[in-house]
């Protein structure tokens, strides 16, 4: 009965999606959705992705990390990359992105195992401060790399891009801090709500596996796990780079999505992996759904702050520490349930109301 | 009770889905407009937020006074600045939400990497777009995109030309931001250029955005190796400090820099008895002696108690250079964006335009600009004219 209602919600949630794109792409037809909210699909998606991802880490695992736009900036770079140098050889774009998609998720996924056999054998606070530590370390050595390709092949450096000695036809792929221009623009809105669908399924019946109750059981007390037989560094391994790779194809629709892609503090820094989990917690840790309407939620309040002009990013402020008061603050909790409508009136109807 | 909660936060998304419906209605500047549509974006908040700020005022000032003056063609301008926060996810956010504005005609992005993403949107859409000073080569890789500023190689290639011209030094140390995408352009083309002259670069010393405050041992390096000269291709933040530090070490080679050394001598507790003698390729002075410029500079103290850097001065710029394309082009505001774009597109390459960064500036179809840069040198807390 317990599984059935989990498979209940997932559906839901599924359809929910389904119901959004569909709605979402009447709009585009008939041309009302505004020139904003276009540009701003692809980006809610890939957003949400992060958030599910590292609701996996954070929730379901029950480890702190701070380094999650770390992987989501190597699944940038790999797949960005890939795209950039396959353009002329792979003329399909549907094959080349496809490709990109895979190369981006398990190079993110590959640094997630490395890191985490490092890690992973921390706990708590220094876990996070490690984390920490990585997602900047990934930044800044992609920073210093400079790659270059040219008919004799790849070169690499990390002084300057003179220094990688490119022939005349030659050309500087990643240019150090000035990363990577002239990705092609292959994300769609169609593609990332399949990748968005397709991380919530992935994550979701790994936690209603057999490896996810052994992770939720080393979440919910490592000793009893242990003793139980559950290899406990294998298992959380597993699921941080599940995340890490999901994160990573975060990453390739964010690079797929911009013509230009630096690493800076900005789009992958520790602020980045601070405001994923920001949209974690307000979401509800452990919880799929929630983190994708906060991802969602917090993506858009700034963009459609605008009119604010200065008073932007502070009225942002107060209105994510208001949500939070609202979402979790007991008294808060109290007062929603008593001025539900659910009690009078019939289910669906009810939900019109209490949005309003 | 969980269920129930997330239900009412989907109806919200819900209805936010439906507000973009609604909001939606208001398409596009193509038609029946009685005003020019200009929009630009920049960074207004974070670090970044100095040179946006310069760029949104001094376009203000410039759209002031040609709507005090009647307009163009007779059309007022309607103008709108947006904050990209320094980011090109953000930048192109900025930008949508401008055209749902009306925007007809782009005047951004401020930094480099946001005009890229911009630049690539615009292309899609077959809008014009001027950056102020968006100095990457990246940013004018398509035809509607034109820049105000010198391009981060012309002015490399420039720097290493004069010195080697003027007979500045023969030994030469360059302390540059290799984080930093207008610094590690200028000194890569410094660099190659180098090679053809008749000075050699003997320390070429890199910082990051993460150790910007001590200096020593490049300064250390640039000393030992006898350089004569130091390059300095960054902003004036990092300088003032290089200057402060050099000093202390009793080393006192001529310094030159570019661009965004611009500001330095405002610099609040900064002696700027440290900057005497420096030079730099700059194409704006705030305290030159003409007319425009000091009628503009008034103007910028007057409404923000500050002294417009060359960001600022790019802006202003762009906004006359628009108006006269525009006049030139006999465009008027009710014509459909691209039939503006090509108007534009068509008239910039004729224009030969006198302004605060320059005068008799052209363009080719390209996107650069060509104007002649000046060398100033600072004497007594102000700049001068070199030659």
């Amino acid at each position: 009965m317990a599984i059935k209602k989990t498979t209940k919600s997932n559906l839901i949630t599924i359809a929910i999606l389904i119901i959004i794109y569909i709605v979402c792409q009447i709009l585009i037809a008939t041309g009302s959705m505004s020139n904003l909210m276009k540009g701003l699909l692809v980006p809610l998606c890939y957003y949400s992705i992060m958030a599910v991802s590292l609701n996996l880490t954070v929730g379901i695992l029950g480890e702190l990390s701070l380094g999650h736009a770390g992987f989501m900036c190597i699944g940038a770079f790999a797949s960005s990359f890939f795209s950039k140098t396959m353009v002329d050889v792979i003329g399909n774009t549907f094959i080349r992105f496809t490709l990109a998609i895979i190369i981006g998720a398990l190079s993110a996924a590959l640094f997630g195992m490395i890191i985490g056999v490092a890690v992973l054998r921390l706990r708590g606070d220094y876990l996070a401060i490690v984390t920490l530590a990585f997602g900047e370390i990934i930044k800044n050595v992609i920073n210093v790399l400079y790659i270059g390709i040219d008919r004799n092949g790849l070169h690499f450096s990390m002084q300057d891009s003179m220094s990688l000695n490119l022939l005349e036809d030659g050309e500087a792929i990643l240019n150090g801090p000035r990363g990577i221009t002239g990705t092609p623009k292959n994300a769609t809105f169609t593609i990332a709500i399949i990748l968005l669908i397709l991380t919530y399924v992935i994550i979701t019946n790994l936690v209603n596996s057999r490896s996810g109750r052994a992770i939720m059981a080393i979440r919910d007390n490592r000793i009893a796990a242990e003793t139980m037989g559950i290899p406990i560094t294998r298992f959380k391994i597993l699921a941080f780079s599940i995340s890490a790779g999901l994160a990573g194809v975060a990453g390739v629709l964010y690079s797929h999505n911009i013509s230009t892609l630096t690493a800076t503090p900005k789009n992958f820094g520790y602020n980045m992996s601070i405001m994923i989990l920001v949209f974690v917690v307000l979401g509800g840790i452990g919880n799929l759904r929630g983190s994708i309407i906060a991802a969602v939620i917090l993506t858009l309040l700034p963009e459609y702050l605008r009119f604010m002009q200065d008073y932007r990013m502070l009225i942002y402020a107060v209105v994510l520490i208001a949500l939070m008061i609202f979402n979790w603050n007991p008294t808060c909790i109290q007062w929603r349930e008593n001025h539900s409508l659910k009690n009078y009136l019939p289910m669906f109807f009810k939900k019109e109301k209490e949005g309003l | 009770m969980k269920m129930k909660r997330m239900f009412g936060l989907l109806l919200v998304l819900s209805l936010v889905v439906a507000s973009f419906a609604a909001c939606g209605t208001k398409e596009g500047g193509s038609g029946g407009n009685d005003k020019f549509y200009i929009g630009g974006m920049g960074p207004l908040t974070g670090d970044a937020a100095s040179y946006g700020l310069h760029v949104k005022w001094s376009a203000e000032i410039a759209v002031e006074e040609i709507n005090a003056a009647g307009g163009i063609n007779g059309k007022q301008i309607e103008f709108r600045f947006e904050d990209d926060e320094h980011d090109p996810e953000k930048a192109v956010n900025a930008y949508n939400n401008l055209k749902d504005w009306g925007l007809q005609v782009v005047m951004g992005a401020v930094t480099s990497g946001p005009s890229v993403a911009v630049a690539e949107e615009t292309k899609n859409d077959n809008m014009f777009m001027i950056t102020p000073s968006g100095s990457a080569p990246a940013v004018v890789k398509y035809d509607n995109a034109f820049q105000v500023c010198f391009s981060d190689p012309n002015q490399g290639s420039a720097s290493a030309k004069y010195i080697s011209d003027k007979g500045l030094a023969t030994k030469v140390a360059v302390i540059y931001d290799s984080s930093e995408v207008y610094s590690s352009g200028i000194y890569e083309k410094f660099a190659s250029e180098a090679k053809n002259s008749n000075f050699e670069i003997v320390a070429a010393e890199a910082f990051t955005a993460d150790s910007k405050s001590d200096f020593a041992v490049q300064l250390q390096k640039a000393k030992d190796s006898g350089a004569e000269l130091v390059f300095l291709p960054i902003y004036y933040q990092q300088a003032v400090l290089i200057l402060t530090q050099a000093n202390d070490m009793g080393y006192k080679p001529i310094f030159f820099g570019c661009d965004g050394l611009d500001g330095i001598l405002g610099v609040e507790n900064f002696d700027t008895a440290l900057a005497e003698d420096v030079m730099l390729l700059t194409p704006f002075a705030a305290d030159a002696q003409d007319e425009k410029t000091q009628n503009f500079v008034a103007k910028f103290k007057e409404a923000h108690n500050e002294v417009p850097n060359q960001f600022g001065a790019d802006a202003y710029d762009a906004i006359y250079i628009l108006k006269e394309a525009l006049e030139a082009g006999n465009v008027t505001p009710d014509m459909s964006t691209s039939d503006i774009t090509e108007a534009l597109k068509k008239e910039i390459t004729q224009l030969n335009f006198d302004g605060l960064t320059g005068a008799g500036m052209t363009w080719k179809a390209t996107g650069e600009v060509n104007k002649e840069p000046k060398a100033v040198i600072i004497k007594d807390g102000a700049y001068t004219l070199f030659d």
